[in-house]
This record gives structure tokens, sequence and C-alpha cells, in this order.
């Protein structure tokens, strides 16, 4: 008897003894509502841009221009996988989430850094990527959603990492991807796809969050019947592209999920004669239907592989003495767009270029739709220079915008054109079909300039540039992030450096060389009271192919080191 | 055979590939059983006509008349190495730029995969292409 006590009191102390790390992780673990995600805490962040509306703001205030000089890292951990780490951290009640390249996810304590769970996602034997990177993960009940690189939506527990379900929502065969994070709103979960480059068609579809059962799949380029198809001819709109690349930003109030779409497949306009809506375009969806609320479409006949396929920010802002309810762009074609947005339609309201772009003879001030130079469009055996090149004004790297000062902050690339000539190449599934080669994608730069990277800042009210910060020696691949501590911070640069720029002057007032190149947007939270950075480093994807050129075209270091490395910084005492 | 293009399912010879590049993917059909195994992109081959006299002394025993087959899967992340980079001469994978040297047992010349391609051993059976041994090393990408 006595043993048997004994013994079971011993099994009792053995438990709590190895239980510590995961039982305060569940304990602590906070289920995500609705409620928490429309009114984040300013503690947390819950989704990858801190909010539905993609601001990417941080309403903390305890690191500020007086004492960011004293910021240093608190923890690290490797990842252990290269290629290019696009995600930022989510941050729940001091359990912290990174999603990484390989569909892999990795849970920590916040605070301290210790592992509490990793989900490795088993790839099949004959997978490849084009872009294998992860652009984020959601949080939504206690669960953690995962669209995965060979198309499936996989839904973790949040507490342990192990897999609840995965629902297939393409055939990754036929060169459909997944790279965004999911966005998740009243109980549906939502996914976009890629696969522009290899012919597909792209949409948006939402799944039940609790079952993962289909609810809605609204393709992005209408079929025959819907409206939109006439911008199209013959069987084109069939493998026409508009993939979904990243994810959508949320109105709450009018209960409408906006997202950016890539351009058209093949790249050449003349091989697909029309508009071809809606590809390069921002699409409102209704969360609870998945129906066409509104489109915008920034180029018409998309010959440039400009994709637009960030959504635009949710931002209400002043225009003639009235508050317009708005949607802000920084286009990959390189002009920024202030749009209106209602429940009915998105209006347009101004275009600005912001970098140097030679395509645009004009835009229509009512309708927003451009003029083109007609020698600056490629197309099929007829080869045509322009700028920004393919990469364009500004890629997937994420604005970020304050709304204590009412300024966007754009992570912007200058000095840089393309050329291309088209071929008509046949189609085979799952293989690329652009109609070039990428060996005989031409890239060039204006080898006098005096930058080419650069952090631009813009008053949103006024529509006028505040101030910018320009890299003469890197490009800018870096998401931004902005805190109420009047504060920017990124990396981006070939340099491995994350910074933290003065949000009112652009000085850069800090910074720090990680272990590699950061191309993932930084993120900010709290525990226990103390105000934390957190960013992850992991050079890869097209800025690391773009590196390569620009070591031949400027003499750049060709290879900057990839792998990696999540970062956490606080203010040293 | 020939996996896509005009010709697709069609049996490769020599004359079929352009001198000098670029290359042809091609899937292998068992001669006796005649099925394609084209159920894996893993059984890609790259195939290319190269001026036998370029060919290093490496290279050239497991080429027949200047054409040489390489694994088609990139050995960095398993893309299919289906691009030709016309300057350079070289085999090029599009997902993250690795170029390959046909001359010269497909050595990495630039990107960031970490190993040849491995070769297939070919020869000539009443002029028609043939495998004639097993791929010199591991196919596939690098798994984590
Ligand atoms: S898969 Fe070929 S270079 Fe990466």
């Amino acid at each position: 008897m006595k043993t048997t006590r004994a013994l079971a009191a011993l099994v009792a102390v053995l438990g709590l003894l190895v239980l510590p790390v995961t039982a305060v992780a569940q304990a602590r673990y906070s289920p995500v509502t609705d409620q928490r995600l429309v009114t984040p805490e300013p503690e947390n962040w819950l989704q990858i841009r801190g909010n539905y509306q993609g601001w990417g703001y941080s309403p903390l205030s305890q690191i500020t221009a007086g004492n960011v000089r004293r910021l240093t890292p608190v923890w690290a951990f490797s990842t252990g996988v290269d290629s290019g780490h696009e995600a930022p951290p989510l941050v729940n009640n001091g359990v912290m989430f990174v999603p990484t390249p390989y569909s892999q996810v990795i849970a920590l304590d916040a605070k301290t850094g210790k592992l509490l769970w990793r989900y490795k996602r088993e790839l099949p034997e004959d997978f490849k990527a084009l872009h294998n990177t992860s652009r984020g993960i959601a949080l939504y009940g206690d669960k953690v959603y995962v669209a995965s690189l060979d198309c499936h939506l996989v839904a973790l527990d949040a507490k342990t990492g192990k897999q609840v379900w995965s629902r297939k929502v393409e055939d990754y065969k036929t060169g459909y991807y997944m790279t965004l994070a999911p966005l998740v709103a009243k109980g549906r979960v939502m996914v976009g796809v890629s696969g522009g480059e290899f012919g597909v068609r792209g949409f948006v579809q939402a799944f039940d969050a609790q079952s993962g059962e289909p609810v809605w799949k609204t393709y992005t380029i209408p079929g025959p019947g819907e409206p939109g198809h006439e911008t199209w001819s013959g069987e084109a709109w069939k493998r026409g592209g508009a993939s979904v690349w990243l994810t959508g930003t949320y109105d709450p109030e009018l209960e409408l999920t906006y997202w950016g779409t890539g351009n058209a497949s093949p790249w050449f306009g003349d091989q697909r004669p029309g508009d071809n809506l809606f590809t390069s375009s921002t699409v409102a969806l209704d969360p609870a239907t998945g129906m066409m609320k509104g489109h915008f479409q920034y180029q018409w006949n998309e010959s440039w592989d400009w994709d637009e396929p960030d959504a635009p920010l949710v931002i209400d802002y002043q225009k003639d003495g009235r508050t317009i309810k708005g949607l802000v762009h920084p286009a990959r074609n390189g002009y920024l767009y202030l749009l209106e947005r209602s429940r009915e339609r998105i209006g347009f309201v101004s275009a600005t270029a912001y970098v140097k772009q030679n395509v645009f003879r004009s835009v229509d001030q009512q309708t927003g739709r451009p003029a083109y130079h007609e020698e600056r469009i490629p197309k099929t055996g007829k080869r045509a220079e322009f700028c920004p090149s393919l990469w364009g004004g500004k890629d997937w790297p994420n604005a970020a915008y304050n709304p204590k000062t009412g300024r966007l902050f754009i992570p912007a690339n200058d000095n840089h054109c393309g050329f291309m000539e088209g071929k008509v190449q046949q189609y085979v599934a799952g293989q690329w079909w652009t109609g070039v080669d990428i060996p005989d994608i031409g890239f060039t730069v204006d080898k006098g300039a005096k930058y080419f990277g650069e952090i631009q800042a813009w008053d949103v009210n006024s529509g006028k540039r505040a101030w910018s910060h320009q890299y003469p020696d890197s490009m800018s691949w870096g998401g931004v992030l902005t805190t109420g501590g009047g504060l920017v911070f990124a990396g981006g640069t070939n340099d491995r450096n994350f910074r933290a720029f003065d949000a009112g002057t652009g000085k850069v007032l800090w910074q720090f060389t990680t272990n590699s190149g950061i191309i993932a947007p930084p993120s900010s939270f709290a525990v226990d009271g103390v105000q934390y950075v957190s960013v992850v480093s992991g050079w890869g994807v097209d800025p690391a192919f773009q590196q390569g050129l620009l070591g031949d075209l400027l003499g750049w270091p060709k290879d900057v080191p990839q792998g990696g490395v999540i970062w956490v910084f606080a203010v040293s005492k | 055979m020939f996996a896509f293009g005009d010709k697709e399912g069609q049996i490769v010879t020599p004359e079929d590939l352009p001198l000098g590049g670029p290359q042809q993917l091609a899937y292998p059909m068992d001669p006796v059983a005649k099925i394609v195994r084209n159920g894996s992109t893993l059984n890609l081959a790259a195939l290319i006509r190269l001026d036998p006299t370029q060919l290093t002394d490496e290279t050239r025993p497991l080429a027949v008349d200047g054409v040489v087959a390489y694994s088609a899967v990139c050995t960095h992340q398993g893309c299919t190495v289906s691009m030709w980079q016309a300057q350079a001469k070289t085999l090029f994978c599009a997902c993250h730029a690795t170029q390959f040297d046909p001359r010269d047992r497909a050595r990495v010349v630039d990107g960031p995969a970490p190993r040849r391609l491995p070769m297939l051993p070919i020869k000539t059976v009443d002029g028609v292409l043939t495998v004639a041994g097993e791929f010199t090393g591991r196919v596939g990408g690098e798994r984590l």
C-alpha cells in the first residue's frame, strides 16, 4: 500500500516537473475570437499585419526615439531551413507562432524563446515550388491555419501543433500552390492560390473554420455568363492567371474583404486580347457568400508582369475637406492609388507616381484607367523596354500605416527597368507558361542613380511625400512596421541590417546586423508589460535572384547568406 | 520519348536534338513492354546534343555522338530544369536560377544547387536513343 502511494506521489511530482513548458502555454492560450480580431489588444499581434485593415501598426509606445538606441536582442531561434522567410511572428498572450518555408510552423514562448512545438508538413515526393516561402499563418479559436505549398489548407491545434484536419484546395501538379496567410473572419477561413507562371485560373476559396468544409469559391477570372467575362477572348480565361498571392484585408464595418490579384497569363497581352478582368486588380468579396462587390483594375491587358497582389490598406482619409472611406494601394506599376470603398463599389480617387514609370501616358482622372505608350508594351515577337522592371515600384513587401500621424510607409525600389519579348509557348500542366523564359527576361539599372531601394513616407491626407530614406547599395525588400512610439522598423537590405527610423523625419536611429537579409515584415508585442520587436531574417526567392543580377550589373555581392533566424529585441535596462 | 511539344509521345533520335542546345525533355520508355515511365516528373531527363569535342573526358564515355542525358530534376529543390541560358550555354533552373554545364557532367556553374545533375548513360540502338545504365547519382532535390 505504502509503496504504491509513494509511487503515485512520485508520478505526480514527475508529472509536474515534465509539464511546465507546454502547461504554461496551454494555460495561457486564449482562443482568438472575431471580437479580438476586430479590436486587437495592443500587446498581441494576432494577424500578419496586426489588424484586419492591413496597417502593420502596433499601438505600443514603450520603445521610442529616445530609447531605441538601447534595443538589444533578447533571444534568437534558428528555423533550420533555407529559402525566403517572409512571414511575421504572430503573438497571442505570450505564445509566438512563426511559419517557415517548406510549410512548417514553430511555436515558442514569446518571452524566452523556448520551443513549445513544431509542425513539419510532409510535402509530396515530386513537389517543387517556384516560391518556397510562407507569408504567414492565421490564428482563430484554438487553431492555427496554414495554407501549404502543396495547396492544402491545414488546421493545427494551437496548443500542441497536432494536425486537426487538412483539406485539398487544388492539385499542386497543375501548378497551383499557396504561400499566403489565410484570412479568417466570422467563422470562415479564406485562402487564395498562386501559380500565375504556370497558367492557372486564380480564385479565393472559403472554408468553415471548425469543420474545414468548403463554403464558397470565387474565381478571379469570371467564367462564361459572369460579369467581366466579355473582357476575354476565346479560351484565354481558362488559364488566364490572376493568382491571389497575398492575404486580403477586411473592413468589418462594411463586411467586405479586399484582395489583390496577379497579372494575366501568358504575360503578353497580345496573346489574350481584352482588358482581362480581374487581373492586376483589387476585388471586394463578401466573406459570407464570396459575391464580388466591386473591383478596380490597375492595368488593363497587362503585359509587364506587374502583379497587384498586395491587398489595399483600409484607411479613411481626408480629401478636399471631406472624410473618404478609402483604400490605399502603392502599386507594383509605380503609382500610389487612393480609392474609395463602399458596400457597392470601389471608386477611383487619385493616382500619383512614387517611382519613375514610363509606360503610362496618362491616367483618366474619373476612372483611373491608364493610357499606354505603345512602344513600352512588350508583345509576341516585339521587344519593349519599360520602367520599373517586372519587380515594380513595390513588390509584395508590405507598406505600413500609422493612424497617429496619417502616414504611409512604402518599401520602394526605383531606378530599375526591364525588357522582354514574348513568344508562344506550348501549355503543359504544371510547367512554366508565361511566354518568356527566365534567362531571356531583361533587367537593367540606371548606373548613375544615387539610390535603388528606399523607404518612402507619404502623408495620406495631403497626398504628398514627407520623406524618403534611400539605399545607394541595396534594393528594399522588407515589409514595414510602424508603432505608437513614433518609429518605423524595416529590414529589406542586402547588408542584413534591421533598422529603426524616426517616423517623423526618416532618420535612422538604430540598426543591427542579423544573420541574413530580412524580407519579412516585423511585428511588435508585449509580455508582462515589456514591449518587444520581432522579425525573421532569412533571405531568398526573388530578392536572392535579383541580387545575383545586380551582382553582374553593379558589382554588389552576389550572395547574401541564407538560413532563417527569428530575432526578438527589447530595450535593455 | 518526348515529354512535351509537337513531338510529344514520339521516340527521340539524335537528329531530333538541335546541335548546341537547347535541351529537350523526355521520359524513358520500357523497350520491351513499351510502357512510358511518365508517372512522375522524377523520371524526366534533359537530352541535349553538343559538339563531342567540347565534352569533358568524364562526360564523353556516358554520351553518344555528343548527345548527353541528365536528370531534369534540379538538385536544389526539385524543380524541372527546363530552360536554356543561351549566352552561357547552360541548363537553367527557373526556380532559383541554378545553371548547370552540360559539357561537364552538369557541374553547377552558378546558383544554389548543392550538386550536379545526375547523368544518365545513353547509347543508340537502331538509331534510337536508349538508356545504357543507371543515373550516376541520386535523382531529386534536397529534402528537409
Ligand atoms: S530548384 Fe532549381 S535552383 Fe532551386
